[in-house]
């Protein structure tokens, strides 16, 4: 196989790696047999380097694509090279639909469990990780069967640990029950941080999803504002009852086909007085479909090349329910420093699960893309490691592409306990990745 | 490996205690860099710029012995100082260079020679080993000390600038063969830089310290541009430069 150049979605630090698509777990053996490093890989959307290998094998997992029958319960078996869009495709006209899913559907189940994806109703289903039933896993020491019952040490090593304690074939998946393809969403805007915090703080519980765009560019009395979506699937009731209601035109067309270098301080901040004011001040049940409330960005392919050649970072942390004040810390350092950054995700999370390396723990969480390039980004992101880590918080794996590796092991202090379990199955260190290597996840 | 940003976390220097490669030293390991390796011709030096990298971070550093008077020694020195960083290595920086002093060496074959086998010879021998190790771990980067002199001849530093040109030249060329590969070659060229070589001599305009040269390389490795200039507005000037008529150049350098 020739070298292939691989970059996240980031298109960041890139790679050259040899790529192979194996078909079935035998095949996967035989590259462990061959005692080359590796990693797999799915449809490449963490935005670092996660499923990159520099000088190592890539394993693509796309060709690993069987579905199973959806049974009455729900309970789908899915090849780990399956995404979300493919399943959907199938799913949704049965009644189905996921019961995590992450902002794209371009994600393969595969890289979903690597990361433990979370989605907007994390405060209440909490991860990808809480739905599956079961998983193969291929490592260096044979193929395994995992579930809550045989092996949940390997079983919850492997979630949310991008890929290091081997390559995940297939997994069993719980799906959730809709009627409808619609969704009932309540949307309300918010003029400052405090407000909209308050009113997640309070309201969440009653909302199955819930999401809040914050504006980080916005300072004084009006820093942190947002808009706050919620909503549910809508019952074949719920969806007669708002019929009448007209739909609600577009305000705003966002101006996609832009030239290279469009993204800088200026043109974000108009995009973001564009988008907060083009959304309702206080609407109650509308209707969206299930794209336009999961999926709004997955209507554009390759939005990441808006950000030229130098490419971007996300960052994404989280911060227990006590340390709330952090995120306002933090979108009090960002619009002062007038980095360039899009409206910000801000969630809320429930409660973690029993995997080392998860990402989500109960409280809050906020992500935002940020353009390469501008001279003080690095240092105000090294800044805000040291509040999430000063406020016992986390930072995504499947979005970095520049932490520390000393401020990793403040991040995951269950790291050590990872290594031991990954060591039963990986003695060696096959299974690493330019982000293991970059954070010291893994040996050398 | 490196960052989004380019920042790399082990990095080899040749030429490491020149004073502007100690400024980017320090810079890099402010950011992420832990493992720095120096290679030489003054250990004294080497372990001072050593020291001052653990002071800026560095977890581990060592140092190699190099005369760039001598290619032959290129490949094993490029072998030792690998060697030494037993990792992936992120960053190569050639900060191998000879100022010179014109008005001796142009009467002189054996420091006319040398000004070519320092600034030209030696760093193209050891390009062809970092080359080639590079390749082969599918990632690198390598950022090489040209000058802006190297832009347009000068007739009053026609050895070194000429030398540096033909350096210049050798990695546009080597920069474009490493499409693909993974490893990314920089160009860096700065205008007269403040250090302990330019001493006593007259400013010219552009004229900077060597930690705002520091400064426009950790610019430059994230923003992946092909030639860092330092300071960044030289891209402009030189644009205009080095279409001049002859007569008109040497009447602007020769001032």
């Amino acid at each position: 196989m020739s070298p292939t150049t691989l970059s996240g979605w980031g298109r960041t630090n890139a790679s050259v790696v040899t790529l192979r698509t194996p078909r079935n777990e035998e095949e996967i053996l035989n590259e462990f047999a061959s005692g080359e490093q590796l990693i797999a890989r799915g449809l490449g959307r963490s935005y670092g380097d996660a499923a990159q290998l520099s000088g190592g094998v890539v394993l693509d997992n796309r060709a690993l694509d069987a579905i199973s029958p959806i049974s009455d319960e729900g309970v789908v078996t899915l090849g780990a090279g399956v995404s979300f869009d493919e399943l959907l495709a199938v799913a949704i006209p049965q009644g189905w639909f996921v019961p995590v899913t992450p902002g794209t559907r371009q994600v393969t189940m595969g890289g979903a469990l690597a990361a433990d994806v979370h989605g907007k109703n994390h405060h209440v289903d909490g991860s990808l990780a809480n739905h599956v039933l079961s998983m193969r896993l291929v490592t260096p020491e044979g193929a395994f069967t995992l579930s809550r019952t045989e092996d949940t040490e390997l079983f919850w090593a492997t979630m949310g640990a991008m890929g290091l304690t081997g390559v995940v074939t297939s997994l069993t998946l719980q799906m959730l029950a809709i009627e409808t393809n619609q969704m009932l969403v309540d949307t309300t805007r918010h003029g400052d941080l405090e407000s909209v915090m308050s009113a997640m703080a309070t309201g969440d519980a009653d909302y199955r999803y819930s999401v809040a765009w914050v504006d980080c560019m916005t300072r004084g009395a009006h820093m942190g504002r947002a808009i706050l979506t919620r909503g549910d699937h809508a019952t074949i009731e719920a969806v007669k009852k708002v019929a009448l209601k007209g739909p609600r035109k577009p305000k705003v067309t966002i101006p996609f086909e832009a030239p290279r270098g469009l993204l800088n301080r200026w043109s974000v901040r108009a995009f973001n007085e564009a988008w907060f004011r083009s959304a309702p001040r206080h609407e109650l049940d509308e209707t969206q479909s299930l794209s336009s409330f999961f999926y709004p960005l997955d209507g554009v392919a390759n939005w990441n090349l808006l950000y030229g050649k130098r490419g971007f970072v996300q960052y994404q942390f989280c911060v227990p329910d006590a340390m709330g004040d952090t995120v306002v810390d933090v979108i009090k350092r960002l619009s002062e420093s007038r980095v360039a950054s899009f409206l910000a995700v801000l969630k809320r999370f429930g409660p973690g699960n029993p995997s080392p390396l998860s990402f989500p723990l109960s409280g809050w969480t906020l992500a935002l893309d940020l353009p390469v390039g501008g001279d003080t980004l690095p240092g105000v992101l090294d800044d805000l490691d040291a509040l999430v880590v000063a406020a016992t918080g986390r930072v995504y794996f499947a979005k970095d592409a520049r932490l520390k590796p000393d401020q990793v092991r403040a991040m995951y202090p269950r790291l050590e306990e990872f290594r031991k379990v990954k060591s039963r199955v990986d003695p060696n260190d096959q299974l690493t990745s330019d982000l293991a290597r970059r954070l010291d996840l893994v040996g050398k | 490996m490196e960052n989004a940003f380019g920042q790399p976390q082990n990095v080899v220097i040749f030429g490491g205690s020149s004073d502007i490669a100690r400024a980017i030293t320090k810079k890099l390991c402010a950011a992420r860099a832990h493992t720095v390796i120096l290679a030489g011709r003054n250990q004294e030096l080497l372990n001072a710029a050593a020291l001052e990298a653990q002071e800026y971070g560095a977890t581990k550093t060592d140092t190699v012995l190099f005369d760039a008077n001598d290619p032959s020694n290129a490949e094993r020195t490029v072998s030792e100082a690998f060697d030494k960083v037993a990792d992936q290595v992120d960053l190569v920086i050639i900060a191998v260079g000879l100022l010179g002093v014109q008005a001796e060496d142009q009467e002189s074959a054996a420091k006319s020679a040398e000004m070519i086998t320092v600034n030209v010879t030696w760093p193209v021998a050891a390009l062809a080993e970092i080359r080639q190790r590079l390749v082969a771990q599918g990632s690198g980067r390598i950022l090489v000390m040209s000058s802006a002199a190297a832009v347009r001849v000068r007739e009053s530093t026609y050895l070194y600038s000429g030398a540096k040109a033909g350096l210049d030249r050798i990695c546009s060329g080597l920069a474009q063969s490493l499409e693909g590969t993974g490893v990314k070659l920089q160009l860096l060229r700065p205008a007269v830089v403040r250090t302990k070589m330019t001493v006593g001599a007259d400013e010219p305009p552009f004229t900077t310290g060597a930690n705002e040269v520091a400064e426009n390389v950790m610019r430059g490795l994230a923003s992946n541009d092909d030639v860092i200039w330092s300071p960044p507005l030289l891209r402009y000037v030189f644009f205009v430069l080095r279409h001049l008529p002859a007569p008109l150049w040497r009447k602007v350098t020769n001032r």
